[in-house]
């Protein structure tokens, strides 16, 4: 069932890729059957797991290259499965898989291309929350920038070529460690497995120290997050990528890094992870001051957007820094909602940049009485993002600052200060952009009518209010996922 | 009397508004207020009858607190969220305090309503209007109702909300959208402090429900020092909510709002929140000297530098408002001088002569479009009932006998000359300054000679964007906005016997509820006290009719003779400026632009883009040595030989 998650959209990949070229425009309805059903399935599963039972469940297994025993004394698996973290991270990828394809309805440059390559982004992304294996994990990591390269390089704006292959130098540049990282850690304990490498617990017999093998591990991830001073491929990436890939990096890419954090540095090497929570909390204080400060001056406003992100992941950072279960599932949480609710703004602004052709804030103005339904849904993503509660922000930036004050004092409140940058860009940008009279430029704007722009931005409306509400629907989950984990931290 | 009140009527007294919000928004997404299916009368009745209901439950449930004298009335919590040791439960506290607070919220709420049918017609937002309306009273009603001081917190930011959907109502207006962005921030400011209130008492307690942190700091499990922190973290909060000094400059931008917005939020409900905050954790405060001082002297500068500013402002909305902020201020003392009740008790009673002043500003903008005061004058021949209702406001604000002010004030004054005889000085300086500035106010309105009201030219003075005819003379407004005035004009006249001395029936209520080992300041009725502070407030009417109306001082003298405070207070202390010029614009972006932006651009791109450059380079230098030359490549890979050996003998030898 999970195995056919994964793969499933890498079929309906293989389909567009075969269909004629005077069939090309079918190829949105094919992927957006396939996100829907592939959305179905994860859904399912969603419900199906068992929280009684807790621990990795749809478990699927094989060896995958079986090295003669006279060589070496393992084999390289196939192993998939879902436990607590990763499931509600694996929703939200299928959710926004489906979101990415209906907000691309209007693509017309080499349709079929391009929805292929965003089904084969699915698949690597579901393929990295998914397995348990860290090779596997390690080539689904990097299966994920091909698609990527090619989807900011033809289908983006601006500098676009610059910025993918800023992109994919950062990504390769954190893949260098981890890969390093990832061999010791495999041949020290004689396996790949996740779920066994946890059980080790001291890598002191390897031929690096063992704090050597964690740093190699979570600079890959920190590149990933970003945090600073990692961070400037995400601006770029952003601005010159299309709406779709914005919502998918910002939404989920960036989660890789969190997950990576938590699932490997954290699991793996609890002592090495302890150890480094000063440090992890004092690059968190750093990534949320300076990114928040950053958002403040930007004029563009998916720039804006994307700085905005490295400022709440370095939420993440500082949830995790607080090595105890209620910080890491606040930093879990912020994950899921920070996807949604980020999501949620790029597919925003790619609608007014499709409509205005600019999205340089001071060229726009008093777009509410042009777009009532757009501002209405800026509103809401722009007041979860700034904290709001009742919405989800805030239920995960409380839970991190509850969990993290006892560890971390002063960063945290650091942290704390962050939330006031945030209601500061966020309501500027409202006012600018949204507020004041309307400009007779902009008269001929229309609102977003239509279903397949509608639909996306309610179901995720739907998902950060339900979240924010009752978040013990996901963070019970979450909890379950990272308790295992705090207890081997403590 | 009745029956205690259930648990599910007291959230239904929440739900009710919040159903009517539901409604309205779900009515607007579908695109039925376009069509014509639902007309905008709809949202108003509505929104009306949810109020009327929970208005009905709040009187339930007063009736039951005053039955238990004001103890809680106990509901167990629900579990919301479980994390490891995070135990987040929702429930409810019934308590005096709530009850009254219920009370109020819903009463002024629901005569606002009602008004703002008539104020707001016509008015393309009005199914907006409604529904903002309907969720700021969900939430500030939630905000009263919590037992748990993080769902306090989740309400405490919807009000905030509310009000920044509210100030920003009429959003194509620069002025407005610049005041809500305001109000947000500063008070996000003060709830900074109200958020790390927070995490130190879950650090020290492990606990976040209010009564459990009540316990704890009574029984002394929270050390000194934290405890001072959590109590003046959490008067940070209070005082960007109920505008006290320095956080007070959102309040008199906040009246860009609709005029009913301005009455229900910014004067009766919302900005008294507050002053509910520090009341609700009194038990926490009363363990902390350093926090009660703290909060009597902000309460004292906040009272003094407002009222002063009342009586320079030309805009009768913004004397208003600092009338309110100079008001919050006096409670904030009484709260000081551990004054709990009495501070509560004129909460109550201006609630309803507060908001009944902003309704009736809001009668005169009906009538002359403007709120510009130089533009009004001579009012109280063309509207009799205004005029009537707001001479019984002004003088329940100065605290005439025996109007409801009368009563509330002279209670907190005497709380103070008991516990810190130098705030009692200060409140007596407030009541003479308060005179002052609502004499003036009522002079420069209703008396004189009619000044022709909004004029063509003049946008700027413009007053709320409704439509409503003022051409020619102007006129009384319609019964549905006169009928609030005049009950509310009855409420401001009547409402202080409910706790005057000998009576003392609303006090006991809310002071029932507090634990046995909280002390708190309640002296008895003092005569001389009382004949002072009338005596002192008259003079000030009498200085404003001096100088105002027969010109027996020269307003022009005294202005020299002050010297340089004239100019001081019309740039309201320069406070706006110091924070959005030199703190936001210089410091705060001017650092980012300058500093961030150049180290992002030159240092970790130029880092990063430097590699790349050194990897071409090399890459460059490189090729030239595969030159195809046989002989090279064989000396080369001599030469690595022999490096490769000595190299290993020098390393294991």
């Amino acid at each position: 069932m999970l195995t056919f998650a994964i793969f499933f959209p890498l079929l309906g990949a293989v389909l567009i890729a075969t269909l004629p070229k005077a069939q090309e425009r079918s190829a949105k309805h094919i992927a957006a059957v396939t996100t829907a059903i592939v959305l179905g399935v994860v859904a399912y599963l969603f419900i199906d797991y068992d929280r009684g039972a807790g621990g990795y469940q749809f478990l699927d297994s094989s060896t995958w290259l079986d090295s003669a025993p006279d060589i070496s004394d393992f084999d390289l698996n196939y192993a998939v499965g879902l436990d607590g973290l990763s499931l509600p991270l694996v929703l939200l990828t299928a959710f926004l898989g489906l979101v990415s394809v209906l907000i691309s309805w209007r693509i017309e440059l080499r349709p079929k291309e391009y929805f292929a390559w965003l089904l084969v982004l699915e698949t690597s992304l579901l393929g990295v929350f998914s397995s348990l294996d860290l090779v596997l994990f390690f080539l689904f990591w990097e299966v994920e920038l091909i698609p990527m390269f090619f989807l900011i390089s033809v289908w983006g704006s601006g500098n676009r070529v610059y910025s993918a292959w800023k992109y994919v130098l950062y990504t390769f540049f954190g893949s260098a460690f981890m890969i390093v990282g990832i061999l010791t850690l495999g041949f020290t304990a004689g396996t790949f497995d996740i779920r066994e490498l946890a059980e080790v617990g001291s890598f002191d017999g390897a031929i690096i120290p063992a704090w050597a093998i964690f740093t190699l591990l979570s600079i890959a991830f920190l590149v990933k997050m970003p945090v600073v001073p990692f961070h400037t491929w995400l601006p770029d990436a952003h601005t010159d990528a299309p709406t779709a890939v914005s919502v998918i990096l910002a939404g989920v890419l960036l989660k890789m890094g969190g997950y990576g954090i938590l699932r490997m540095s954290f699991s793996i090497m609890p002592e090495q992870a302890s150890d480094a929570n000063v440090i992890f909390a004092i690059i968190a204080a750093v990534s949320i001051l300076y990114g928040a400060m950053m958002t403040l001056i930007q004029t563009d406003l998916k720039r804006l957007i994307a700085y905005s992100s490295v400022s709440h992941m370095g939420y993440v950072l500082l949830g995790t820094s607080s090595i105890g279960v209620v910080g890491l599932t606040g930093a879990a949480t912020q994950m899921v909602t920070h996807g949604l609710i980020t999501g949620m703004l790029f597919a925003l602004v790619g609608m007014v940049y499709d409509r205005a052709h600019t999205r340089e804030i001071g060229q726009l103005r008093g777009l509410a009485t042009r777009m009532p339904f757009i501002t209405a849904m800026m509103l809401v993503a722009g007041l979860a993002s700034l904290g709001l509660p009742a919405l989800a922000g805030f239920a995960a930036e409380v839970t991190i600052f509850l969990g993290t004050f006892e560890r971390h004092e002063a960063l945290t409140i650091v942290g704390v200060l962050g939330v006031a940058f945030a209601a500061g860009y966020i309501l500027w940008t409202v006012q600018r952009v949204f507020w004041g009279e309307p400009d007779p430029k902009w008269a001929e704007l229309t609102d977003a009518t239509e279903w397949w722009e509608r639909g996306p931005l309610i179901a995720l409306t739907a998902a950060i209010v339900a979240i924010g509400v009752y978040p013990a629907w996901v963070m019970d989950l979450l909890h379950d996922g990272v308790a295992p984990i705090a207890e081997r931290l403590a | 009397m009745l029956d205690p009140i259930k648990e599910g009527a007291l959230w239904a007294i929440m739900f009710l508004p919040l159903s009517s919000f539901a409604i309205i928004t779900l009515v607007s997404f579908l695109g039925l207020t376009r069509s014509g299916a639902w007309s905008p009368r709809y949202s108003g009745y509505l929104t009306i009858a949810a109020i009327f209901g929970s208005f009905l439950l709040s009187l339930w449930a007063l009736d039951s607190v005053a039955d238990s004298d004001g103890v809680r009335i106990g509901f167990d919590a629900h579990e919301w969220l479980t994390v490891g040791g995070l135990e987040v439960n929702i429930g409810i506290t019934l308590d005096g305090l709530t009850g009254v607070m219920l009370v109020v919220v819903t009463g002024v709420s629901l005569l606002v309503q009602i008004y703002s049918q008539e104020y707001m017609r016509g008015d393309e937002g009005y199914n907006r209007y409604f529904a903002f309306m309907s969720l700021f009273t969900t939430s500030m009603l939630g905000l009263v109702l919590a037992s748990s001081v993080l769902q306090l917190f989740v309400f405490w930011e919807l009000v905030g909300l509310s009000s920044y959907l509210l100030i920003g109502f009429w959003f194509h207006k620069d002025s407005a959208r610049r005041a809500a962005t305001k109000a947000f921030m500063v008070t996000r400011i003060g709830d900074l402090g109200f958020m790390i209130a927070l995490l130190i008492v879950f650090t020290e307690t492990g606990s976040l429900d209010i009564g459990e942190i009540h316990e704890a700091a009574i029984a002394g499990a929270i050390g000194s020092t934290a405890l001072t922190f959590f109590a003046l973290g959490l008067f940070a909060g209070a005082s960007g909510k109920s505008a006290q000094f320095p956080l007070h400059t959102w309040l008199p931008d906040a009246m860009e709002g609709p005029t009913p917005v301005s009455a229900l939020i910014h004067a009766a409900t919302m900005v008294a929140a507050g002053v509910y905050l520090v009341a609700r954790f009194f038990p926490v405060f009363a363990e902390s000297e350093d926090a009660l001082l703290t909060v009597a002297v902000i309460g004292s500068i906040t009272t003094i530098i407002a009222a002063l500013l009342g009586i320079v402002a030309t805009d009768i909305k913004r004397v208003m408002a600092y009338s309110t902020i100079s008001q919050l201020g006096y409670m904030m003392m009484g709260l000081g001088v551990g004054g709990m009740v009495a501070a509560i008790f004129h909460l109550f009673t201006h609630a309803f002569f507060k908001a009944l002043l902003f309704l009736g500003a809001g009668s005169v903008n009906h009538a002359t479009g403007t709120f510009d005061m130089r533009r009004m004058g001579g009012l109280r021949r063309f509207m009799p009932i205004t005029y009537g209702t707001m001479v019984v406001a002004c003088l329940a604000l100065v605290g005439v006998f025996p109007f409801a002010g009368f009563w509330s004030k002279d209670e907190i004054l005497a709380d103070a000359w008991e516990d810190r005889p130098w705030v009692f000085f200060v409140a007596m300086a407030g009541v003479y300054l308060t005179a002052l500035y609502v004499g003036r106010m009522i002079i420069m309105t209703f008396y004189g000679e009619y000044r022709g009201g909004l004029q063509a030219e003049d946008e700027e003075h413009k007053g709320d964007a409704h439509a409503g005819g003022h051409h020619g003379d102007p006129h009384e407004s319609p019964a549905l906005m006169t009928l609030p005035l005049v009950v509310l004009a009855a409420l401001a006249f009547a409402a202080g016997f409910l706790n005057a001395p000998g009576i003392d029936w609303l006090g006991e209520i809310i002071e029932g509820w507090l634990p046995h080992d909280t002390e708190v300041t309640h002296t008895d009725f003092k005569l001389w006290i009382a004949a002072t502070s009338v005596a002192i407030g008259l003079a000030g009417l009498w200085t404003a009719w001096a100088i105002y109306q027969v010109k027996l001082l020269d307003a022009a003298r005294i202005r020299s003779a002050l010297g340089p405070l004239p100019q001081l207070l019309e740039n309201r202390y320069y406070l706006d400026y110091l924070y959005e010029t030199v703190f936001v614009k210089e410091l705060v972006l001017g650092s980012a632009r300058w500093g961030l932006a150049l180290w992002d651009e030159y240092v970790i791109d130029g880092a990063v883009n430097g590699v790349a450059t050194a990897t071409g380079w090399s890459a460059k230098q490189l090729r030239l040595a595969q030159a195809g030359q046989v002989q090279l490549y064989g000396g080369v890979m001599f030469l690595g030989t022999i490096a490769a050996v000595v190299g290993i003998l020098v390393v294991n030898p």
